[in-house]
């Protein structure tokens, strides 16, 4: 209490006020565009060196990019956007933050305070459209409120379900002197999320999972937010009690795929026996995951015969869209310390004789080798895209570096969740909740700058590429060397893909007509253009991207008329899931079979 | 743990939250944007904390949904920032709720005889007269006003004002 006699200190002006509170929060780099609302702030950050600044060409671009930092370091991304459209383009960003629970403090700049509700120059009701788009945000109004105010959405940003926070900041109170203060120590008046599990559902956990036959480890993004140390923590217990484990896409990482007890991913285009073993389980145990409509598939045959055991951060994700019979609220970290523990001290032995059983049916469904593809290998062969990820992925493992991965969205974001293999957490970024075309290379941009010497590669397509295109003038003004490794095959391949299998092979509006040279287009912006047409060009093509030391378009021509397989049709349940062409002569092979009305009406 | 059990039924949910700007967008915004039904609300400020620079507000909703929706509406409306207790006051006890009208009816004759009648009946206070119209002044759970609407139709109800339902839970208990 010996600073509360103290004056604060009064900073020359708001912007300053703001920047000082920010360097308290530990922030090294921010993603803006400037504008008229935010021209204090931008004067502020000419006058200082603590704090970098990003520019980037599209203010969506920007929260992507703080996406991309928080997503690979565990910290809080930070954007700085102008009044109306620069906070309206900020919109999309801030809902794929919201979706994937990715940690963002967005400042926008607004019209001054008397201004305000004028229809002024570059007005928007930020406040108002951003409520549903964010966790919270702030307007601020008077001056004394601001550095608190930049602290507290800090706060509510990183704790509990991490998520996107906006302060929308009037010019005026940029302008005007305003007192600092420094974090607070007291609690959140009405926000305090619970981080300690309740040691009795803990208890009630434990008693389900030692009694299991047939169990499974679901595991989804919570646990990357948790850190680091959840995931260790996940192997440790996943190890403990011999349980197959499979992640959710946001998950990937979270679990070391090269571990023999990982099933791979589940959902629509997981693994035959992720989701059959989901299917047949008797007790599941999600870990920071939220029963995603593209991991359950038809709910009420979504794994019917278990007893089911969530653990998440979030109660409104407790019984959301699956009741479950255990629900425990906390931190996968402390909730996965709690479990280990308490599997320890329990003294009920494990029967390991139906477990091993488990074991046998499991493997038998991973002997489907259900991702597999043919790549034929003459030459002058047309590239399947799983066999460029495939190669991708080798040609990475012998990589000194870190290799960071993002994705855009469609075919090519599920090839390279099933065939790029990920041991650690927070290397791998995507767009998972709200499927965002064009959020891979801004987000690439922000995991390279957190990691400058890290190998980070945006897996794309020809059409989600094209979406945020612009920013590769970002990478070359701070020579990012982003590897775009697009996976051409001239269509929007899920749209595609979904007309081939539900609307009769009608391709509507889904061809990539008047595509650029992305080669010349990589010239133009001061990058390297590589193509690999045939097969024989693939490898060259890859190690050429990886050794060269700026950033590069590799625009990797592949099969035009490639599905991705295997695929739970909408409306459809796990054991009913389609295996690919490969598997055509086998127990459910693909068919061609068409989608159910009901499931026709589902996305 | 609540269940599937498709039965709708109706519940009142007192929040307590910080009286801030938005703070009401942001309850009616959740409704709105998950698709939850709102019956009836009810806002004021309720408390003002010593220090003066905060006060709270109590938000009363009556909604309806499946146990499992309800229980969803909860938890979404106790993530709010905001927001610092929820309390679904219709599961957890026998509760109190009431509602004010202003009910203006016009006529003469007999039928104003009538209106003037059934109000006394109700107990409904008149707290504006003029040759041809009473203004009633009505306290009471929703159903016993909506009875009185009813009656008050054919006799020339010409308008109503509502403040919607607020509630408390009875005995001891607080939110």
């Amino acid at each position: 209490m010996d600073g509360s006699i103290m004056a604060p200190d009064i900073m020359k002006s708001g912007a300053e006020a703001v920047l000082r509170a920010l360097k308290a929060q530990g922030v090294d780099v921010i993603f803006g565009y400037p504008g008229g609302a935010v021209l204090p702030l931008y004067d502020a950050l000419f006058q200082q060196n603590a704090i970098r600044h990003i520019l980037v060409r599209h203010e969506q671009a920007a929260v992507h990019a703080a996406e991309g930092y928080a997503r690979s370091t565990g910290k809080v991304g930070v954007v700085l956007v102008t009044s109306g459209p620069g906070a309206t383009n900020a919109v999309t960003g801030l809902v794929d933050a919201l979706m994937d629970s990715i940690p963002i403090v967005c400042l926008s700049g607004q019209v001054p305070t008397h201004l305000i509700g004028n229809d002024a120059f570059q007005e928007a009701d930020t406040t108002g459209i951003t409520r549903p788009a964010t966790k919270h945000n702030y307007l601020v109004k008077k001056s004394s409120d601001l550095a608190r105010v930049v602290h507290e959405a800090f706060q509510v940003a990183r704790t509990g379900r991490p998520g996107p926070v906006l302060i929308d900041l009037p010019k005026d109170i940029l302008i005007n002197p305003a007192p600092y203060c420094d974090p607070s120590t007291e609690p959140h008046r009405s926000y305090r999320p619970r981080t300690e599990p309740d040691p009795a559902r803990i208890d009630a956990a434990i008693a389900l999972l030692k009694r299991s036959e047939r169990p499974i480890v679901y595991a989804g993004g919570g646990i990357i937010n948790a850190g680091p140390e959840a995931s260790k923590l996940l192997l440790e217990f996943v190890r403990l009690t011999g349980f197959p484990c499979t992640t959710t896409l946001m998950g990937l990482g979270a679990y070391p795929a090269s571990d023999p007890q990982f099933l791979g991913m589940l959902g629509m285009h997981g693994t035959f026996e992720a989701n059959l073993a989901m299917h047949g389980a008797d007790v599941m145990l999600n870990l920071g995951a939220r029963f995603d409509d593209r991991v359950t598939g038809r709910l009420n045959a979504f794994s019917p015969g278990s007893k089911k055991i969530h653990a998440d951060i979030d109660p409104s994700s407790i019984n959301k869209s699956v009741v479950v019979d255990v629900a425990i609220i906390g931190d996968a970290a402390a909730i996965l310390r709690a479990l280990i523990t308490a599997w320890r001290a329990d003294e009920v032995r494990q029967n390991r004789e139906p477990l091993a059983k488990w074991w046998q049916q499991i493997d038998f469904w991973r002997s489907k080798n259900s991702m597999r593809f043919t790549q034929p290998r003459d030459p002058g062969s047309i590239i399947k895209p799983q066999y460029a990820i495939e190669r991708l992925y080798k040609a990475t493992r012998g990589q000194a570096k870190e290799t960071y991965i993002t994705t855009e969205v469609g075919q090519h974001q599920m090839w390279a969740a099933q065939h790029f293999k990920f041991d650690k957490p927070n290397r791998w970024m995507t767009s998972g909740g709200l499927g965002t075309m064009g959020y891979g290379l801004p987000a690439a941009m922000g995991v390279q700058v957190a990691h400058p010497d890290a190998l980070v590669i945006d897996i794309a397509g020809e059409a989600s590429i094209l979406m945020n295109i612009q920013e590769m003038g970002t990478l070359a003004q701070y020579r990012l060397p982003v590897k775009i490794f697009i996976l051409n095959n001239r269509y929007m391949g899920m749209v595609r893909q979904w007309q081939e299998l539900l609307h009769g092979s009608r391709y509507s509006e889904s061809y990539s007509e008047a595509l650029p040279d992305f080669v010349k287009l990589a010239e133009s912006f001061h990058g390297v253009g590589l193509r690999a047409e045939k097969i024989e060009d693939l490898d060259r093509v890859i190690a050429e991207m990886i050794a060269v030391d700026r950033p590069v378009i590799a625009d990797i021509c592949v099969d035009q008329l490639e599905n991705v397989f295997p695929m739970i049709p909408s409306g459809a349940a796990h054991n009913e899931m389609l295996l690919g062409p490969e598997h055509k002569n086998e127990e459910g092979g693909y068919t061609g079979k068409s989608v159910t009305d009901e499931g026709l009406v589902l996305v | 743990m609540p269940d599937t059990d498709p039965t709708q039924r109706s519940a009142t949910i007192s929040v307590l939250v910080e009286n801030e700007a938005g703070v009401l967008a942001r309850v009616i915004g959740l409704f709105s944007g998950r698709g939850y039904n709102i019956d009836s609300l009810t806002v004021a400020p309720v408390e003002r904390d010593p220090d003066s620079t905060h006060s709270k507000s109590r938000i009363t909703v009556v909604t309806s949904g499946t146990a499992m929706v309800i229980e969803q509406i909860k938890a979404q409306l106790d993530r709010l920032v905001p927001v610092y207790r929820v309390s679904d006051l219709s599961a957890e006890g026998p509760h109190l709720s009431r509602e004010l009208a202003l009910i203006k009816v016009i006529g003469t004759g007999t039928a104003r005889q009538e209106a003037l009648r059934l109000a006394d009946a109700f107990r409904a206070r008149v707290i504006d007269a003029s040759t041809e119209s009473f203004i009633f002044e009505l306290t009471g759970a929703t159903d016993k006003l909506d009875a009185f609407l009813d009656l008050m139709r054919p006799l020339g109800l010409a308008e109503v004002s509502r403040t919607g339902v607020a509630a408390i839970a009875r005995g001891t208990r607080t939110i």
